[in-house]
């Protein structure tokens, strides 16, 4: 049975605790009770211009990008019944980014980055709806296989634009690839399509529940499987364009995040979906902190510290439940 | 208590027939058993029944409401399946697991109230899992997995119950157990119970109607008492078997092959 408030409280804790920390450390060190004292007064001085124009925009952006992933590949995973999913297995960022690098190389300015990947992304979504669901049925498997050779698709056309492209754009490039919050602009749009996107899985997590124990049974329990396996999708992908765009292609979260909270605390996605936000969240603005200081003042993509934190403590997660279960 | 009917259904996978005009008339109180060779098509007329399968013509009444014209939602709250397989892709209770059979009885803004959790526990009392309602479903043995899938259904409560090999891992002891469950259920609480069987025996003794499927959409339906005999079953299952009395009942025995 469900006791929900332990967990979604430390994970609150966890957040608060990773923007004190985003919000005070960096180039310009503030203790914590400056932090505390800047963020509780409305004084006009250099801490609250660090923090409030510095810090905390990336740091919003961070943990909104987080959320979206982390929450992405929670419901990827129910939508593919297959515990490898994560947000980026259908090709959606594959479109996305195949857009932005083209937009690059176009020499286009970072404004319209975000538009052209937004537009890359939803071409993408589009492509494997329409091929995926074509005549016959729309199930998984078939679902999986299209995504999967779309995104391979928009692979190797990524290649060719990178071997094709001038030497100078192509940092900016590779960093875009990997995962970088340093450009990212924090927008309020991926703040409420984060907060309806909850909402909306509030009232189906129940269903989700049902849906992981196979379509068939799903049916049989009064679930409409078809609808809600084509809202699952859409949701997804749409979670994983804005997080994509925001932030280019960031490894890790979206896989690793429900897979810990499902070894935490099982599998029910009424817990299991706020609980990723909020832990996905955390664990991209943790990360990116230590992106923008371990090696100060240059700047890690982001992507190599969530692997470097997420790898490890996944699989020591996984280590102690698999002992566990064999003692019983 | 609601009832199940069949008007001229008629099912095909690709070309083979499975049954061509069938008329069902199941009511309460009654327990009908599906016989027939493996690949006959007796799961997918259960299923057909359940309306997760288009019939090829013909049509399926729930309570003289043709079954398409109904919600799954509206479904599920009169008439339950138990599968043949069940697939669990992530790690949960025994306990949460018996608890989905709840689900179209729960509002969608609602969480499961004691009520739901009280029948979830009950349901794992029958199949004889009280003291496993934590585990993890991943570790159960087969026999566990499928009395956790059957107390889920009995959770779900419905008035017809589909049972696609109930008896399938299960011990004796627990196959006979359950197949009183469901029989005692039907005569007091006014259920129906349609299940697939492999054992003739377990079937003559608990079944009061069977349909036997031949193949070839060639079917035979009514009492078990006037169906169960030598001939029909050494057709049914194109193998010789003998009807014996003994002082414990009637058995059917298949006869000895010649080695």
């Amino acid at each position: 049975m469900l006791r929900p408030a332990p967990l979604i409280v430390s994970l609150l804790m966890l957040s608060i605790a990773s923007f004190i920390i985003a919000f005070s450390v960096g180039s310009y060190s503030l203790t914590f009770e400056q932090v505390w004292s800047t963020l509780s007064s409305n004084q006009q001085n250099i801490q609250h211009t660090i923090i409030w124009e510095l810090r905390a925009p990336r740091a919003y952006a961070a943990f909104i990008t987080g959320g979206l992933l982390a929450l992405a590949g929670a419901l990827m995973q129910v939508l593919l019944r297959n515990p490898l999913a994560d947000p980026y297995i259908l090709g959606v960022s594959g479109g996305a980014s195949a857009a932005a690098l083209f937009a690059m190389s176009l020499g286009l300015s970072t404004a319209w980055l975000s538009g052209s990947a937004f537009i890359g992304a939803l071409i993408s979504i589009l492509l494997v709806f329409g091929l995926s669901h074509g005549k016959g049925s729309w199930n998984p498997t078939r679902l999986l296989l299209t995504g999967v050779v779309i995104a391979a698709g928009w692979g190797a056309l990524i290649n060719f634009i990178l071997s094709s492209s001038p030497d100078k754009p192509l940092r900016s490039m590779l960093f875009w690839l990997m995962g970088d919050l340093s450009h990212s602009e924090p927008s309020y749009l991926s703040l409420i399509i984060l907060i309806a996107a909850l909402l909306i899985t509030f009232i189906i997590a129940r269903q989700l529940n049902i849906l992981a124990r196979g379509e068939l049974q799903a049916s049989t329990l009064g679930i409409s499987v078809e609808p809600l396996r084509i809202s699952l999708f859409l949701l997804a992908s749409l979670l994983t364009a804005f997080a994509v765009v925001q932030a280019g292609s960031i490894g890790f979260i979206g896989l690793i995040v429900p897979h810990m909270l499902r070894l935490i605390s099982g599998s029910d996605h009424r817990l299991l979906l706020p609980a990723s936000v909020l832990l996905g969240g955390s664990l991209l603005l943790i990360s990116d902190t230590l992106a923008r200081t371990l090696i100060a003042p240059q700047q890690l993509p982001v992507g190599v510290i969530t692997a470097f934190i997420g790898v490890p403590f996944f699989l020591y997660l996984l280590n102690k439940n698999f002992s566990k279960s064999a003692a019983l | 208590m609601s009832s199940l009917q069949s008007t001229d259904l008629s099912i095909r996978i690709s070309n083979k027939n499975v049954c061509d005009k069938l008329n069902l008339d199941i009511q309460p109180g009654q327990v009908w058993g599906i016989l027939g060779r493996n690949g006959v098509g007796k799961t997918t007329l259960l299923h057909t029944l359940a309306g997760l399968r288009n019939a090829d013509s013909g049509s399926i009444l729930l309570d003289q409401k043709n079954i398409n014209e109904l919600n799954r939602k509206q479904i599920a709250k009169k008439l339950g399946l138990l599968l043949q397989q069940s697939e669990e892709s992530f790690p949960s209770s025994v306990i949460d697991t018996v608890l989905t059979g709840r689900h179209p009885h729960i509002g969608n803004w609602s969480w499961e109230s004691k009520d739901d959790l009280a029948i979830a526990k009950n349901a794992l009392e029958i199949v004889d899992m009280t003291d496993m309602a934590e585990r993890s479903i991943e570790h159960l043995s087969g026999g566990e997995k499928q009395r956790v899938a059957i107390a889920s259904l009995i959770a779900q409560s419905p008035d017809i119950y589909l049972l696609d090999e109930p008896n399938s891992h299960l011990d004796l002891k627990h196959q006979l157990q359950l197949l009183q469950y469901f029989s005692e259920h039907a005569s007091q609480k006014n259920s129906a119970t349609i299940m697939t069987l492999h054992d003739i025996n377990l079937a003559q003794q608990y079944c009061t109607h069977l349909i036997l499927l031949f193949g070839e959409g060639s079917v035979c339906i009514g009492e078990t008492n006037k169906l169960l005999n030598e001939t029909s079953l050494s057709e049914l299952y194109q193998y010789p078997l003998h009807k014996t009395i003994t002082k414990h009942g009637t058995v059917f025995i298949p006869q000895k092959p010649d080695l």
